[in-house]
């Protein structure tokens, strides 16, 4: 990229595109507890600018669970960032109407703590006195069915152990809104289905309002009010897709494969747009 | 939010089932299905010998080198290649060893090495990780004085002895210098690459918690640091026991008859076994201290985070 002048980058988008190439949206939502204006998120200077983001906007409702979906470079992790308050905007409103947590592919445990003391580290972090932690704690590995194991430590779980364990951590902090960053990626299929039950119960029982970033469009379909289809380099909404199949879904039911499909086709749609890019 | 619907779900066996039953019934299938789970990931590791045969199993090995390396010895003693007086026997250089100990002189040698040791190392470990902490949290003082800091831990102590000896002249203090400078620069060391070598995905887990500032310090960027804080306490370890014996040579205090002093003495008096009897100890103590101090508190943090695989220990 170092050997383009500015003008040629915003010419391939970076600067505003025609109104036609916008995703269509509802008016903001006074109720939405996440609220994305014309977010922009660019990264270095002059020559060497990427933008991740291109005035991206997007309403989640309070309870819902929408699913980011994207290729490479569609600026997922970036928004979660955002979202989280990790990072800043280069540009637009970004608007949490609620305390939220983010979570990682890697569970991003401590290694030099317990379970417990990871869940603990996180409640001394928000101020619950010390002598209410031990009771927090075992109510907090009870609701992700780890009741017992907080004396292990981490590298004595499996994968799928440790995400619950990151679930767990999140939940201490209270929050009402969860962001999750490929959370089960890196999980064999058996153990991300059986996660996927587990993930849904909790954000039943627990009212929240999930944003879950995946490659994986199936299991958008598979855990999603709504799936949102993010382009690459920069990240747009290009589609949203509603989830009508009734819960609780299986993950290799024909509705759901069926509306994956159709997502997956738009995907690739995406994909090959940039197949020049390096020549 | 959609109520969680039974559609999916065949009909239920009997019409008394409400939705919360039934929901609270899938609950529980859920739960069923990660315990069986995670029973399974966690199936037996292989159960480790009896204590009896793993401390065989980590002595014998030991034993044999010593043996081997005691028989070459004595190999070129048999050989005649040096007169006894000057290469005497590995029988004779214990025996050496055996009467210092027991007439209680290497004992006092040792008392009052160590007590060196032990003052010098903890004012390096000031020093060190005032100098390492400094440097990882100012960049600028980083880049000044960074690979100033790798450029003493490669500079042998016992060249800064003469500039010692000229600040301090013959006391505790040119000894102490010479340790202080020998041993911080890798105490310093460890605890930048502890800290450069923390992974970024801990500390944004740190702030995704809440953690800033001194809160981010003491919860995430200290015990992330520990495994080359303690790393490098055992380097320094090393370095600080060779510059106390490079001190002790040459700085001579005659009321305290040190093991460098022993040494030194040992060669003036041409005294070969008592001489070979003191080296014998220096590798002793160093060996000890190295191992049984700075190298069960490294093997116990290992186990700790995980880096130790147990399966074949």
């Amino acid at each position: 990229m170092t050997d383009r002048s500015p003008t040629e980058l915003e010419s391939e988008g970076v600067a505003p595109a025609a109104p036609s190439d916008r995703a269509p949206h509802a008016p903001p939502d006074p109720l939405a507890a996440i609220h994305l204006e014309d977010v922009v998120k660019s990264f270095g200077r002059g020559d060497e600018r990427i933008v991740a983001l291109d005035r991206l906007t997007l309403d989640v409702a309070p309870g819902e669970f929408l699913c980011l979906v994207g290729a490479s470079g569609c600026g997922k992790s970036t928004l979660l960032n955002l979202i989280a308050g990790l990072d800043g905007a280069t540009a637009g409103t970004v608007d949490t109407r609620a305390p939220s947590t983010l979570m990682f592919q890697e569970a991003a445990l401590f290694p030099w703590l317990t379970v417990a003391g990871n869940i603990a580290l996180a409640l001394k972090l928000r101020g619950i006195p010390k002598k209410e932690r031990p009771e927090r704690i075992e109510a907090l590995l009870r609701s992700v069915q780890l009741a017992g194991f907080g004396d292990k430590r981490p590298h004595e779980l499996s994968g799928g152990m440790r995400q619950r364990v990151a679930i767990a951590r999140a939940f201490a902090q209270d929050v009402d809104i969860l962001l999750m960053d490929e959370p089960f990626g890196a999980l064999d299929a058996m153990t991300r289905d059986m996660l996927h039950d587990e993930l849904e119960r909790l954000w039943v029982d627990r009212n929240l309002t999930v944003v879950f970033v995946t490659h994986n469009v199936r299991e958008a379909v598979r855990l999603g009010d709504r799936v949102v289809l993010l382009s690459s380099r920069p990240g747009r909404v290009i589609e949203t897709f509603d989830v009508d199949t009734p819960r609780p879904r299986r993950i290799d039911t024909p509705e759901v494969s069926a509306l994956a499909r159709d997502i997956t086709s738009r995907l690739r749609e995406e994909v090959r747009r940039h197949a020049t890019d390096l020549h | 939010m959609p109520p969680i619907s039974t559609d999916a779900l065949p009909e239920p066996a009997g019409p008394t089932l409400t939705e919360e039953e039934i929901a609270a019934q899938r609950n529980a299938n859920v739960a069923q299905n990660l315990a069986g789970l995670d029973a399974l990931e966690l199936a037996d590791r292989p159960a480790r010998g009896e204590w009896l045969q793993r401390a065989w199993s980590l002595t014998w090995p030991k034993v044999a080198a010593i043996a081997i390396a005691l028989s070459i010895w004595q190999i070129v003693v048999w050989s005649g290649w040096k007169p006894e007086y000057v290469l005497p026997s590995p029988a004779t250089a214990f025996k050496a060893l055996w009467d210092g100990i027991s007439d209680g002189t290497l004992l006092w040698a040792t008392w009052y090495t160590l007590q060196r040791a032990i003052v010098g190392f903890a004012l390096a470990i000031g020093v060190g990780v005032v100098i390492g902490g400094l440097c990882s949290q100012f960049k600028v003082l980083r880049i000044a004085i960074g690979s100033m800091i790798t450029g003493l831990q490669t500079m042998p102590s016992i060249a800064w002895l003469p500039l010692a000896i000229l600040l301090f002249q013959l006391t505790e203090g040119a000894i102490l210098f010479v340790i202080v400078i020998g041993a911080a620069p890798s105490i310093a060391n460890g605890l930048l690459s502890g800290r450069d070598n923390i992974p970024p995905i801990l500390t944004r887990a740190g702030r995704v918690l809440g953690a800033s500032g001194w809160s981010m310090f003491r919860s995430v960027t200290l015990p992330a640091s520990l495994p080359s804080f303690v790393a490098g306490l055992k380097q320094g370890w090393a370095f600080a026991w060779r510059s106390l014996m490079a001190g002790e040579l040459l700085v001579i205090i005659a009321d305290k008859p040190s093991i460098g002093f022993q040494l030194q003495q040992a060669r003036t008096l041409a005294d070969a076994p008592e001489l070979l009897a003191v080296m014998i100890l220096i590798l002793i103590i160093g060996i000890v201290v190295d191992s049984l101090f700075f190298g069960k508190i490294e093997k116990a943090v290992r186990k700790r985070w995980g880096l130790i695989d147990t399966s074949t220990a």
